[in-house]
């Protein structure tokens, strides 16, 4: 219960390290994904910068022990610039041995493994697929152990609070969270902060949690006194000073249409379905309903995206989010959005597919779908989010657009940036320029489909104005008049506008910059997405080793950078880094003729940094022999 | 185009676009349009505050030819965009108008929503037992051996019911009209313009091309008569061209029985008096078929209650009060935040 036990030993034997990655596992009941949030808020506190990686299983409530029940956590932090979640953890804390099974072949060599020894029974050893107990053969040869009774020594430090057994064996997370926080000597105080606000009406219940935090912190000092384990320290990283929060992608994307809506001056309409992992965003803007925002939770993904369409007829913001499959069914409505040119937004947080796939691991195979996915000749805007933060400047540039041209904007984001956080410089939106939408109220040679001439927009004319009355619809519609018009030169001349009016767009978006390195050289590394951190580390890695390599990460995907070719032009080797088969080089190939080389992954998991590192080397090679 | 200032009084003109019509000649679909242009003088509808939101098929053309606001969108989806634009705008007076096909076929999903959510708006659906726009297959509603391009034998599966269906998703008021008969079916309009909620009209609509004459058996004038009950609150059910045709309720059952008055001891006080706020009376109602029954017009069902734009709105409004002025920056800087110098 002391939350202020002194740290006796701190600095004595501590090892210094740069940057550590540690990942939490357990049963998918274990309370996994607090343990590392909770690290997460540490960390950050501490001053570390960090990126963090969610990996939980599809089943809510797996049957306990089993393999695919597993969920986990990694975190990295360290003191220098953290730009993903970490290749291979150092410490695997594993809290049964499933978590153990499935994650220790991913931990690096010499690697630090704790685990709950008190759930190595032979029950939980055959539902992991074990024969033997690895704690007891030469399983784990060439990592580190701590294996700890933390089941019992867990009910040991919260036996006085009388909790139900059922109770307090779920305490055993802030046991480990506790030993952790020794390891890296964090402060406790943050998490005890928290349970206390958290459960401040079940008192015993924040004391149990405190007093098994402590006990692991505890334990971890004894072995630290009998010198077994080393105990690490990571200096603050050099971070730009500012006030800071961690933040996740879908909190990211919720918050950036907040402020993109009131930059526009707009309510909006957000109508979703329950899909992971977009539903999130759903739940995040329902709490937020006095931002002027009308949550819709539709009977399926097609009346999800024509509420908001019909939101957006009605003069609000009309957004919908979900994923690739949900998509799909939206395509059709998204058509008729693009064809009555009213302004919609639609998320699609990626996951792996094809068909439901694997809905809760991350790929970014939906930017064919995003670009051409539609029946005709229908252009949209798509833009791409690079790392969870950045969905917060995304949503609010997918607003602008789709209200300033009329048109609907796809924001690609995924799996993986929906649900990992990192610190974020808090921005002040007082900064942000506002974009406010203007609706048409003037009647004099009204016509809905009247074009600014510079944008190509047409004009927003929206219910409830006098003498606007007009009919609109999917059925092409005259150039001049709006009227029903099966005229074959109007065709093709609306054909032409709704592609020139996107394509123009091009002049309205940043133009295409080098986001490490020099402007020409030997090869540049291209990625969109989230694949942002693995290649923005690896190339500083083959940098820092006198490689000429650049990084370009394509934030707008469709219309493309206007100055994109030229840009690429300057590089011998051009790598396009995704985790699909190849659909961004696809779309480099054929617009610009250019020869780029893919390096695609479709494993459900973000890229590692050393698997980028690799390719880049072996093309540093090819370009020497 | 609306004229820029509008005379006092709008007349049945007044609302008619300066579209072309583009139905079959002797299409029902033509009276439809009529009626509603009536009901829409009748009521002094405002322009510039209604809005026909269509899905696909011959009647979803139907916004273009209303001097109002008017969004002919997909198949099947009228009912989702209209919820999504009575949200965004509770003022705005929505009519969705619809076909059997576009509604009990690929939209059957969004009709129920729509009704069992009671947002406030009218839903018309036209029924002609037919796909009509894509030349004459058959329909959910069609009848058991409706021969079509697509079932050249005859269909097989059974048709659905419209009113039944809307009473069993819920729907807190459900008329039936035909097209033909103009001046029933304004005052049908009305009475679902007038209540507050989702209000589902079926209209009997004849195809001259692809199922001319399918409700002639109740609809035919010289059959009208006996062959239809107009429904009205209050009044006993009472019909036939003698007007000594009733309905009652079988005794010992929960079961309508056509009994004729001054028959076998049957009375007037016998009668069932129609009462529109009575769901199973409603039902049995819905149910009748020739050629024992006759076939039941008019408002079948009316029973009112809160509105889905007005409880979303309220909980809206509630949040603001309680969260007035909130700020974009005070939300980003919610939760655990820390300096770094």
């Amino acid at each position: 219960m002391d939350g202020s036990a002194p740290l006796t030993l701190e600095n004595a034997i501590r090892e210094e390290v740069d940057d550590v990655v540690v990942r939490f596992a357990g049963d998918s009941g274990d309370g996994i994904q607090i343990t590392g949030g909770q690290f997460t808020l540490t960390t950050a506190l501490a001053g570390n910068d960090l990126s963090t990686f969610p990996d939980f299983p599809a089943e809510i409530r797996a049957p306990q022990g089993t393999t695919f029940g597993v969920s986990a956590f990694q975190i990295h932090f360290g003191s220098r610039e953290i730009r993903t979640a970490g290749d291979a953890p150092d410490v695997l804390v594993a809290l049964n041995p499933a978590a153990l099974q499935v994650n220790v072949s991913d931990l690096n060599k010499g690697g630090l493994i704790i685990v709950d020894e008190g759930a190595f029974t032979d029950r939980n050893l055959k539902k992991a697929g074990y024969t033997t107990n690895p704690l007891e053969d030469n399983a784990l040869d060439g990592f580190r152990l701590i294996a700890v009774d933390i089941t019992k020594n867990t009910l040991e430090a919260v036996k006085e609070f009388g909790l139900s057994q059922k109770e307090a064996v779920r305490c055993k997370n802030m046991y480990s969270l506790g030993l952790v926080y020794w390891l890296y000597g964090r402060d406790r105080e943050p998490t005890i902060s928290w349970l206390n606000a958290k459960f401040g009406k079940r008192l015993e219940i924040a004391n149990s949690n405190i007093a098994a935090v402590n006990a692991g912190h505890a334990l971890g000092e004894t072995i630290e006194a009998s010198g077994e384990t080393t105990s690490y320290t990571i200096a603050p990283a050099e971070i730009k000073a500012g006030l800071y929060r961690t933040i996740t992608g879908i909190e990211a994307i919720s918050y950036g249409l907040v402020a993109g809506a009131n930059k526009a001056h707009l309510k909006m309409t957000f109508a979703g379905y329950p899909i992971t992992p977009a539903s999130a965003i759903l739940h995040t803007l329902s709490k937020l309903k006095q931002f002027d925002i009308i949550t819709f939770q539709a009977e399926d993904e097609i009346a999800a995206v024509c509420a908001a369409l019909g939101g957006s007829y009605a003069g609000t913001i009309g957004v919908t989010a979900s994923s690739g499959p949900g998509i799909a069914l939206k395509t059709e409505a998204i058509g008729l959005a693009i064809s009555v040119e009213l302004p919609l937004v639609i998320i699609n947080v990626q996951r792996a597919g094809p068909s439901t796939g694997m809905p809760t691991k991350t790929e970014q195979s939906d930017l064919n779908q995003a670009v051409f996915g539609r029946n005709a000749d229908s252009p949209l805007v798509v833009i791409s989010a690079s790392t969870p933060s950045d969905n917060f400047e995304v949503a609010i540039e997918s607003i602008r657009l789709a209200t300033k041209y009329m048109t609907p904007v796809m924001l690609l984001t995924d799996g993986y940036l929906a649900n990992a956080s990192e610190p974020w410089k808090i921005p002040n939106v007082d900064e942000i320029a506002e974009f406010p939408v203007k609706f048409l109220n003037n009647s004099d040679n009204f016509s809905p489909t009247t074009r600014d001439p510079k944008t190509l927009a047409r004009n927003w004319p929206i219910p409830g104005t006098p003498n606007l009355e007009h009919r609109i619809g999917g059925i092409e519609k005259s150039y001049d008049t709006g009227n029903i018009s099966y005229d074959s030169s109007n065709h093709q001349k609306m054909t032409d506008v709704r592609k020139n009016k996107i394509d123009g767009i091009a002049n309205d978006i940043p133009l295409q910059e080098i986001t490490r390195g020099d402007k020409k050289g030997d090869i540049a590394v291209v990625g969109w997405g989230s694949t942002f951190g693995p290649i923005t580390r690896a190339v500083q890695k083959v940098r820092s080793n006198g490689h000429n390599v650049s990084h370009i990460h394509i934030r707008h995907i469709w219309p493309l950078p206007r100055n994109l070719e030229t840009v690429l032009n300057e590089f011998k080797v051009i790598i396009v880094v995704e985790m699909n088969t190849g659909q961004l080089i696809t779309l480099l190939r054929s617009q610009f003729l250019i020869d780029a080389k893919g390096l695609n992954k479709v494993s459900g998991q973000p890229f590692k940094v050393s698997e980028i590192e690799a390719d880049i080397l072996k093309a540093v090679k090819g370009l020497i022999s | 185009m609306n004229i820029a200032t509008p005379p006092e009084k709008l007349s049945v003109k007044d609302y008619a676009s300066d579209q072309e019509v583009r139905w079959c000649p002797g299409c029902g679909d033509y009276a439809i349009v009529r009626a509603m242009q009536k009901t829409m003088a009748d009521i002094q509808a405002p322009p510039e505050k209604t809005v026909f939101i269509s899905g696909i098929g011959c009647a979803a053309r139907f916004p273009y030819y209303m001097a109002t606001f008017g969004f002919h969108t997909i198949h099947g989806r009228a009912a989702s965009v209209a919820t999504g634009t009575k949200l965004a705008n509770p003022d705005l007076d929505i009519w969705v108008i619809s076909g059997d096909g576009d509604s009990l076929s690929i939209g059957g999903n969004h009709l129920m929503h729509v009704l069992r959510r009671n947002v406030n708006l009218q839903y018309i659906l036209f029924n002609n037992e037919i796909y009509g726009l894509t030349k004459g297959q058959y329909s959910p509603t069609s009848k058991v051996g409706t021969k079509s391009p697509s079932t050249p034998l005859g269909s097989l599966d059974k048709p659905v019911s419209a009113t039944l269906y809307a009473l069993g998703c819920g729907a807190r008021f459900v008329a039936r009209g035909i097209d033909a008969q103009a001046k029933h079916l304004p005052e049908v309009f009305k009475r679902a313009h007038e209540h507050k909620g989702a209000s589902f009209v079926e209209v009997f609509q004849n195809c001259i091309v692809y199922n001319d004459g399918v409700y002639d058996h109740f609809t035919a004038k010289n059959v009208a008569a006996d062959k239809q009950i107009q429904v009205q609150h209050g009044l006993p059910l009472i019909f036939g061209s003698d007007a000594n045709k009733g309905l009652r309720l079988k005794p010992g059952k929960i079961e309508l029985d056509v009994v004729t008055i001054n028959e076998d001891g049957v009375t007037e006080a016998d009668i069932l008096v129609h009462d529109e706020t009575n769901k199973v009376l409603a039902t049995l109602l819905a149910q009748m078929e020739a050629p024992n029954f006759p076939v039941a017009i008019g408002v079948l069902f009316c029973d009112p209650a809160e509105t889905y734009e007005t409880a979303v709105n309220d909980q809206l409004e509630s949040q603001k009060r309680q969260n007035q002025n909130p700020s974009v920056n005070e939300l980003i800087r919610s939760g655990a935040t820390w300096t770094v110098d």
